[in-house]
């Protein structure tokens, strides 16, 4: 069983998001680190970069598999986690502290098109 | 084959030397070039003398696996037995020294092999004309899709940017698209492994530039429906590109054209004998019907009417150039001593052997291995893991095993239909003596999945190095020398 | 009649069609369309046998003619030592797999990994791939990797003083892949960095490419391209000669982010044409998005250094339409050619090539300017091409140098010529371009004399 926790926002696309005064910290989730195996590379935008929801802002990297990474809200990147470039495997090892990038959200209000812990649990179930 | 630890940086010391060149009589010498145009960093490559340098990379060879030394189940990869006359020939010093811009007219021979090879490969496909320029499998792929595109585009017809590639394709085909501007969609198969013809048609419109196909597919299965789909496609306006990856199956049997292909391209490194080196230098000519032949890349080489001459010619119409000059011809020369030697009736057999090597591998292990098709194949067999294992013995854990009997390893993990795939290509050049040999070792390797599983994960066992931590290599990636101080 | 690579008995045959569950070698392709099947005579040559394909050869070899190459422009005819042929016959190298399989792959591998160490040493880069096809296409490919690497970005800018055919190349590539994409002519013979940077101003270019060495032969002044490229937050690539690299400033120096060409010059048999190989280096924060084959260095289950294919990630087989490129294989063996090459030149072997390159192209060109049929075309500082301006009717000029055995004075448009020097040319063997040149005017002055030709013949003016 794939580790949820309470309080995010999921995506289909096995993000999550934390909503923290307005900033979005976006990481993957369990399920998603699973499925690729060791992580050994994780491609961030720069601060400053724009994201749109729902569109590619980066990708994880395992040694034979590679995964777009795609925005679960919009907005402008302020800061990517720097520790991942030494250490991806952070990623595999603890997915919910292991964030990737922080948002300044552009629209707030694209969360509620997101899923909360039961909802993706649901959706997971549905996968597995 | 044993460990041999060195790098070549490491047996250097200062002065040595291991050339043979004149001293320097000429008046001048490169300092006088201007200083702000001089390299001012040091240059540290290694300085060894000739049999310090012999003796290092003959070292390295006894590290190498290779055809001449045993014997590789590589699906779709064709790892045939490169003879020996075509290593001599392109060697000779009448073709090795001549300057790939010298007129026409000096290098005559060089062009009377270009132009035979081209019209034996027409013969063996059933196309109209080839250009031997494109540099390997991919690189054809590319070259061809250019063609269908500005086929599609000198037409006046300019929406047609989407491309079909079945799922089993090979990687290198939604890459080549993609590098094309074509826009990649996926057509599924069925559960027969073919193309789904329900899936197929409803994508099949005005924006289709062409559909991409290997036949026999990856899973070396003939794809029957091939008049259908062809007539399908063609009357939607879309092109067809045979992808000959697999045309080793076919060689010999059926020619591409004769299928309604209108495109393709020929791996001479598969199908032609050209030795693989270690992953190049391949060469993937391009083949095309009469009606597209204007297209192809220039340079173009030609027969002069009625002269027995050839020139070398740059047509407006053509794609452009895709090469610096015109191809590998040393790989050429290979291929086309490879086809002499072959002559028209041994290569009617070419197909058929291979294709009973491959049947006779199923039939052989399908009790112990997972046999998800189990009709006829051509000249490869798709296996989905053993049949049956102690443990997570893995198909990874299988082909490391295989190693240590003294054989390469399949290919694994492709096609992606199957999770646990094991790809078998015999070729038709492996005696019965070696596939038994090698059905052998795959039923001891599935005996000791069921006694012995750690036996299996952590193969190999006797190979110069066992298991690489590529995690450790990709994540703090170390891709050149570090000086030891 | 049996055949050497048909390893089969009837017997053997046999047995293997009764386990197949086939009754003919014919059954086995039931599947395949009645109508398909093909049924005719291929229209190709006999069975030949090794005897025969040795004539043969011979007489195609006759009708090759082996000329004294003065010529460049690309593909250079360098010494090539007897052990890098030998090491690349060994049937060890020649005849194994792409190393997917590195347990028993780790010659190929470390021969890689020494070759992407010494392109990164000539280049002055941090790392290189395992190569590429050739020159031309390494430029196309650098060019992709340029846009990827800015994102976005979908405009590049080539200088019109690259080789014909890398230019065309990329153009081709470009094209197709809906870039856009232009030409800055060159100016006096060199690169216009004044245009460039003009052009930079947009802002919406991903990648620029200059030759380090032109199609004239010129070693170009790079000074301050690599600061506005970097300002306008675009890549600059140099396009680069790597044996020239051991005396000439690096694309490294330059301040380049990617360095790519043709590696041919490194002592590879011109043989027509191909193979050859090319290379791309780059910086350090770009390789994850280098195309084609990388090899690294890691330890085994055991901990002993091992060698692996790494950063595959980025490649076809696994990203498919979104990989950096759709390039598949290398061209590995002749990358060991260079890497053994390198090894046997060193530092002073690839010095001296070049000293005896630039020794005797300088000799050449004061001797043929002494003869007053030619003026130096831009009078910059060259290595081992130069071009010059003819007196001369091209045509004319080329063919008294054909009947002399020699290729040389290729057309650069107009009436410029380009020859090149080697270390393979001797004194001598210069001495007779010089005598053809003469030659030439000699055999023109005669056709005016026997009203061939207009007394008012540019070449007695």
């Amino acid at each position: 069983m794939s580790k949820i926790i309470d309080g995010l926002f999921y995506s289909e696309s096995h993000e999550w998001v934390k909503l923290e005064d307005g900033i979005a910290v976006i990481g993957i989730t369990d399920f998603a680190q699973k499925s690729m195996g060791s992580i050994v590379y994780v491609d961030m935008p720069d601060e400053d970069d724009e994201v749109s929801r729902n569109e590619e802002f980066g990708a994880v990297e395992s040694v034979k598999a590679a995964s777009d990474l795609y925005a679960p809200v919009s907005g402008t990147v302020m800061e990517h986690n720097g520790e991942l470039e030494d250490d991806p495997g952070l990623l595999n090892r603890d997915p919910y502290a292991g964030w990737i990038i922080k948002v300044r959200m552009s629209d707030p209000a694209e969360t509620s098109e997101l899923m909360d812990s039961a909802a993706y649990a649901e959706f997971l179930a549905r996968q597995e | 084959m044993k460990y041999y630890d060195k790098l070549i940086f490491g047996l250097s010391k200062e002065r040595r030397i291991g050339f043979s060149l004149p001293e320097n009589s000429w008046k001048d010498r490169a300092d006088g070039i201007p200083a702000n145009l001089k390299r001012s960093s040091p240059l540290d490559l290694p300085q060894v003398s000739e049999p310090d340098a012999v003796r290092h990379y003959v070292n390295l060879s006894d590290m190498n696996f290779s055809v001449d030394t045993g014997f590789y189940p590589l699906g779709s990869c064709t790892m045939k037995y490169n003879p020996r006359i075509s290593e001599e020939v392109a060697s000779f010093s009448g073709f090795s020294g001549i300057h790939p811009l010298q007129p026409a007219e000096s290098m005559q021979g060089v062009l009377r092999i270009y132009s035979e090879l081209s019209d034996w490969l027409c013969a063996l496909t059933g196309m109209s004309a080839f250009t031997l320029n494109p540099f390997a499998g991919a690189h054809g792929e590319l070259t061809g899709l250019m063609i269908m595109r500005k086929y599609h585009l000198s037409g006046g017809d300019t929406g047609r940017t989407r491309i079909i590639v079945p799922d089993s394709a090979h990687g290198t085909n939604p890459a080549s698209a993609a590098v094309c501007g074509l826009e990649v969609v996926q057509v599924k198969s069925t559960g027969e492994g073919l193309i789904d013809m329900e899936s197929l048609l409803p994508l099949l419109d005005e924006t289709v530039a062409g559909i991409m196909m290997t036949n026999p597919n990856t899973l070396g299965l003939f794809e029957k429906d091939i008049h259908r789909i062809e007539a399908a496609v063609h009357a939607a306006g879309g092109l067809m590109y045979y992808d000959g990856a697999n045309m080793n199956a076919l060689l010999g049997k059926v020619r591409p054209a004769d299928m309604g292909f209108d495109i393709m391209h020929l791996n001479l490194h598969k199908t032609f004998s050209t030795p693989h080196g270690g992953g190049g230098p391949g060469a993937g000519p391009v083949g095309v019907t009469e009606n597209l032949k204007h297209l192809l890349p220039m340079p173009a080489i030609r027969k002069r009417d009625g002269t027995g001459e050839y020139e070398i010619a740059m047509p407006e119409s053509s794609v452009g150039r895709i090469s610096g000059f015109m191809g590998n011809f040393g790989m050429l020369m290979k291929a086309y001593t490879y086809i002499l030697m072959l002559g028209k009736r041994n290569v009617r057999k070419v197909g058929p052997y291979a294709v009973l090597a491959a049947n006779y591998v199923k039939e052989s292990l399908k009790d112990r291995y997972r046999l998800p098709i189990p009709s006829l194949c051509k000249h490869e067999t798709v296996f989905d893991g053993l049949a049956a294992c102690s443990g997570d013995v893995t198909t990874l854990d299988v082909a490391k095993r295989l190693l240590d009997y003294g054989f390469h390893a399949p290919t694994i993990y492709f096609p992606l239909l199957f999770h646990q795939s094991i790809m078998i290509e015999p070729t038709e050049t492996e005696s019965k003596e070696t596939l038994d040999a090698f059905i052998d070792a795959m039923k001891k390797i599935a005996d000791e999945a069921l006694t012995d599983p750690d036996l299996l994960k952590e193969a190999p066992h006797n190979t110069p190095v066992r298991r690489p931590d590529e995690t450790l290599a990709a994540t703090h990636p170390v891709l050149v020398y570090q000086h030891k101080p | 009649m049996g055949f050497a690579y048909f390893p089969h008995t009837d017997e053997d045959i046999r047995a293997m069609l009764d386990k197949a569950g086939a009754v003919s070698l014919d059954s086995l392709y039931s599947d395949v369309p009645e109508d398909v099947l093909f049924k005719g005579e291929f229209d190709i040559p006999d069975a030949m046998t090794e005897m025969e394909i040795r004539r043969r050869f011979a007489d195609l070899s006759s009708k090759n003619r082996k000329l004294k190459i003065f010529c460049g422009a690309g593909a250079y005819d360098h010494y090539s030592p007897a052990a890098a042929l030998s090491m690349i016959s060994r049937p060890e190298f020649l005849t194994s797999y792409t190393p997917y399989q590195a347990e028993v792959s780790q010659g190929t591998l470390r021969y890689i990994f020494e070759f992407q160490t010494m392109m990164s040493m000539l280049t002055g880069m941090d790392c290189s791939n395992a190569s590429m096809y050739d020159g031309p296409t390494s430029a196309a490919e650098a060019m992709l990797m340029a846009m990827s690497c800015t994102r976005k970005k979908k405009r590049i800018l080539l200088s019109g003083t690259l080789l014909p055919q890398v230019l065309q190349v990329v153009e081709t590539y470009m094209g197709f892949h809906g870039v856009g994409l232009d030409v800055i002519p060159g100016k006096d013979g060199e690169s216009d960095l004044a245009s460039i940077c003009r052009e930079l101003r947009s802002e919406d270019v991903a990648g620029v490419l200059v030759p380090g060495i032109n199609r004239y032969g010129i070693i170009e002044d790079l000074s301050g391209l690599a600061d506005a490229v970097h300002d306008a937050k675009a890549l600059l690539a140099v396009y680069s000669d790597p044996s020239s690299l051991a005396v000439i400033r690096t694309p490294g120096e330059w301040g380049a982010d990617l360095a790519c060409g043709e590696a041919q010059s490194l002592g590879i048999p011109l043989n027509a044409g191909g193979p050859y190989l090319g290379f791309l280096c780059c910086r350090q924060e770009f390789v994850r998005k280098l195309p084609g084959r990388i090899a690294g260095e890691t330890v085994d289950a055991d901990g002993k250094k091992a060698y692996v294919l790494t950063l595959q990630a980025r490649e076809q087989h696994i990203r498919r339409e979104k990989a950096t490129s759709n390039i598949c294989s290398n061209q590995s063996l002749m990358a060991l050619y260079v890497t053994v090459y390198l090894s046997l030149m060193g530092p002073q072997g690839l010095r001296r090539v070049n000293d005896l390159s630039y020794g005797g192209a300088h000799s050449l060109h004061s001797r043929l300017l002494e003869t007053g049929l030619f003026t130096d075309a831009f009078g910059k500082p060259f290595l081992k091409e130069f071009t010059l301006r003819s007196r001369l009717p091209v045509d004319r000029l080329q063919k008294s140098l054909l009947d002399k055995g020699i290729f040389g004075a290729l057309s650069c448009g107009e009436d410029l010529v380009s020859f090149c020097v080697t270390e393979n040319r001797t004194e001598e063997e210069i001495e007779q371009v010089v005598d053809a040149a003469l030659f030439c005017h000699l055999d023109i002055c005669r056709d005016i004399v026997n009203d061939k030709l207009s007394p008012d013949h540019e070449i007695l003016r």
